[in-house]
């Protein structure tokens, strides 16, 4: 286990390394310049700013010089703030990100994998129709606009919740709960769709010609079967949540890290492009990592490492 | 907790109230009565806390003033900061930390005198060196100052910035002298009428090198890292969140301040700061298109003007562009008050003109160079396509194709998909084809001329018609179109030596006739801007260059 957990991160490292040189030298594609002041620059200036923040350096150099950099932890500064380094802008944006994805993730877990379970043992009924039309609903209604329906009924018009900042738990719920919908949404289908398969499996049939209690069969063998696909799909979506949402983020005035994905971009802030290109593939090759010995876990027939060592 | 801030705040008032009835009451008996009246009335303001609740866009850029390039951090520096002058309720320079000053016959020796009670929040004085040493740091080539070209006003301040030059890099030959602690002299390179308002504006800013330095890297990053000089202090800064202001104890003015606190909310959602404005946690709030219709009629609609034009660049490196009469017949063939009254309706105006309405006034008489030179062109398809089949005979062509550069924000879009509409559909044979580009890309294509139009904006630097004059002088860095006449040219350079204030005024009108003569550019609205504005909050100072807002004369009354 522990040889294939070494290959594995070394092959992490080989991919992060992949996508940090494609995303730089598509980068360097980019037109235009990272100054903010672009348009009334001199040409003296111009040089000089370029010369300082080694813009000039043919991009091979540019490249050898970033990865230098990178291998020691250092992501550089941005060119949007001054004197802010990437990393600072990373681990500030974050908090609250991760906080509200977390939540929107534990959240929607829970009631999605209970909504699932519901409409599969009552299959047919008018508690599974209830279900599946809620997901069909949460996916179909992007969350932003489930977000500004909030913002103003709960918000504004009931005023029950605070409209927008972020400043204590009352602020999370709306953003989390606006997040969650999709969540909630994903998780049910697949958990209804595996758990009806499983129930209609022959040890099923078994255990419970054997007489083992009902609940029994429903926890220790069905849900723990069906949870497979869904550790599948929950780990890029908790990447998604946590590393914040650009529309949900903004319509609450959450300070998180989910716009720089986006702006970074349209603005040619070449050290936060990379930065947030390296951290997310950082944290998706990582979650891969984790969900793949999940499923040893949870199921040990497909015990990755198991023929190898 | 907030109860229990406002009963406090109310218990301090009541016994202000007290005291100063008592005040009044023990003054002459004659006086007494009228004076009880005057008292009442005085003590009912800060009854109400005087606090000012605002959102922004954007974290702050910078706070440093020789770095600052951006419309937020001027507005929070305009706040915190002061230069020798600031602009006032009416846009004229007002007294900051100059007291007063001189200026010589020929209009380019300027002799300040500080005002001895300026001071920094840490309590020292605000001394002449400390303006030579930001304006030298604003200028030196390791600053690296995106802005520094703004001083260019100031004798050798382009010289020290051109690489190549014998003065390149020596700061110590800038026209800036402290003479001694409360006098500062700075010598111009030619006169300049604007230079008072212009040392309101950031890049002007005085720095303490002693304290600048004791700070380091860390200069000006955070709140507790600046000492502050204006009318407010920057008590919190959490970033990306929002920041705020408090009244500044030390600032030599701060009678006329009202405000005790001023916070501001990064914002980045329209509709958001709606709603937080209709719960009643923001005070103000900017509005677009789409939600001005939802306001219209509301009494806390304001509009106010801007003194930002948007206009077609046409790069007259295109063989077709260069026929003056297609470039007219371009400007002629599209509706610009549609465009404004139906797709923008923020309280823009069309724009038949370079230099802005209600931003430059004459020295003799106070006009407004928007008036005395009036508007050229106008809409009128008719005459459009005349000119248009006139000038496709000259260069002996029926069809022209040309690529429209544009922005690729959602406004933008809609702008130019409607030209492309109306001059395709007026100038029979015109092929448009539009190239959305975000902010600096387009920026980048612009500079490399690698457009036929597009679609462009320009605001001031100073309040001076030679902001918006100067821009399309040949091989000028923002002529970025291949524009050239020699006559446009002189009439400019001139203006820039001219001593004659009215003189100087004259050339500026004539240029922009000249430049309109040619229609190098196709004008198509000057900016407005509308938001909401709760009616509780009084003495707003707008400007039109630098920072957008002045908080210095700003109260709240009414709000209970």
């Amino acid at each position: 286990m522990l040889r294939y957990i070494t290959q594995r991160i070394l092959y992490m490292l080989l991919t992060l390394l992949i996508i940090a040189t494609i995303t730089f030298f598509l980068m360097k594609l980019l037109p235009g310049s990272p100054f903010n002041n672009q348009d009334k620059l001199t040409e003296t200036q111009r040089y000089a700013l370029n010369e300082k923040y080694g813009l000039n350096d043919p991009v091979p150099v540019q490249y050898i010089n970033y990865i230098t950099k990178l291998a020691q932890g250092d992501l550089g500064y941005t060119f949007q703030f001054d004197g802010r380094t990437v990393n600072s802008l990373i681990v500030n944006g974050m908090g609250p990100s991760a906080t509200v994805g977390f939540e929107a993730l534990l959240f929607g877990t829970i009631v999605g994998l209970l909504l699932g379970i519901l409409a599969a043992l009552r299959h047919n009924t008018f508690l599974d129709y209830g279900a599946m039309v809620i997901a069909v609903f949460g996916i179909a209604i992007p969350s932003f606009v489930f977000a500004g329906l909030l913002q103003y009924y709960v918000g504004v018009k009931l005023g029950w919740l605070p409209v927008a900042f972020w400043n204590g738990p009352e602020y999370h719920i709306m953003p989390a709960f606006s997040l969650s919908v999709g969540v909630i949404a994903t998780v049910a289908r697949f958990m209804r769709t595996e758990m009806l398969e499983i129930l209609g499996t022959d040890y099923i049939l078994m255990a419970r010609s054997k007489g083992v209690s009902k609940s029994a069969v429903i926890f220790k063998h069905s849900v723990r079967n069906s949870l497979i696909p869904i550790v599948t799909i929950l780990g890029p979506m908790a990447i998604g949540l946590i590393t914040g949402s650009l529309v949900i983020e903004n319509i609450f005035a959450i300070p998180g890290i989910g716009e720089q994905f986006v702006k970074a971009i349209t603005v040619n802030d070449y050290p936060v492009i990379m930065g947030t290109t390296i951290f997310y593939s950082f944290l998706i090759v990582s979650i891969i990592l984790i969900v793949d010995i999940l499923y040893g876990i949870i199921d040990p027939r497909i015990r990755v490492a198991g023929g190898k060592s | 907790m907030k109860k229990s801030k406002w009963s406090l705040l109310l218990t301090l008032v009541l016994v202000l109230s007290m005291f100063l009835a008592a005040c009044s009451g023990g003054d002459k008996d004659k006086a007494s009565d009228s004076k009880g009246g005057e008292g009442e009335k005085a003590t009912e303001k800060p009854n109400e806390p005087q606090v000012l609740n605002l959102v922004d866009s954007t974290e702050i850029p910078s706070m440093d003033s020789s770095q600052a390039t951006d419309a937020v951090s001027f507005e929070v520096m305009n706040n915190v900061f002061e230069g020798l002058y600031r602009l006032d309720k009416d846009n004229q320079p007002t007294e900051g930390v100059a007291e007063s000053h001189k200026v010589n016959e020929d209009g380019t020796v300027y002799t300040f005198k500080l005002n001895p009670d300026a001071k920094w929040s840490d309590g020292s004085q605000v001394v002449a060196k400390d303006f030579v040493y930001a304006w030298q740091k604003a200028l030196h080539p390791d600053t690296l100052s995106e802005y520094a070209y703004i001083m260019g006003p100031v004798k050798n301040a382009n010289a020290i910035q051109t690489d190549g030059d014998p003065l390149y890099g020596k700061v110590e030959e800038l026209g800036v002298k402290a003479v001694d602690e409360t006098t500062l002299e700075v010598t111009l390179e030619a006169p300049a009428p604007y230079f008072l308002g212009l040392t309101g504006f950031a890049t002007f800013y005085p720095q303490k090198e002693e304290y600048v330095k004791s700070q380091g890297d860390k200069f000006s990053l955070e709140a507790n890292t600046m000492i502050y000089n204006g009318p407010f202090v920057l008590s919190e800064w959490k970033h990306n969140e929002g920041w705020q202001m408090k009244k500044n104890d030390q600032y030599w003015d701060k009678d006329t301040v009202k405000l005790d606190e001023v916070n501001v909310k990064i914002v980045k959602d329209v509709a958001t700061g709606v709603n937080l404005y209709e719960t009643g946690q923001v005070d103000t709030v900017g509005l677009n298109s789409e939600f001005v219709d939802q306001f219209q009629g509301n009494e806390d609609l304001y509009t106010r003007g801007e003194a930002t034009v948007f206009f077609l660049r046409i790069n007259q490196k295109r063989e077709e562009l260069k026929n003056v009469n297609i470039r007219k017949a371009i400007d002629m063939a599209y509706d610009k008050k549609a465009l404004v009254d139906v797709l923008l309706n923020n309280g823009s105006t069309p724009a038949y003109y370079l230099v802005p309405g209600e931003f430059t006034f004459s020295p003799e008489g106070n006009e407004d160079f928007r008036k005395t030179n009036g508007d050229f062109g106008k809409f009128d398809p008719e005459e459009a396509k005349k000119l248009w089949e006139k000038g496709l005979k000259e260069i002996g062509k029926k069809e022209v194709a040309i690529e429209f550069l544009n922005y690729d924000s959602d406004g933008a879009k809609k702008d130019g998909e409607y030209i492309k509409n109306q001059l395709e559909k007026n100038l029979p044979g015109l092929k448009v084809s539009i190239k959305a580009q975000p902010f600096k890309q387009k920026l980048e294509l612009e500079s490399k001329g690698e457009y036929d139009i597009s679609y462009a904006g320009w605001g001031p630097d100073y309040q001076d018609p030679m902001t918006f004059i100067d821009m399309f002088v040949t091989g000028g860095a923002h002529n970025q179109m291949e524009y050239s006449n020699p006559k446009y040219d002189e009439l400019v350079n001139n203006a820039k030596k001219e001593t004659d204030v009215n003189k100087r005024w004259d050339m500026m009108l004539e240029a922009e006739k000249v430049l309109f003569e040619d229609q190098a550019i196709s004008p198509i609205y000057q900016r407005g801007v509308t938001g909401l504005r709760k009616p509780y909050v009084k003495g707003v100072v707008n400007h039109l260059f630098g920072a957008d807002v002045s908080y210095k004369w700003i109260y709240i009354d009414g709000k209970q």
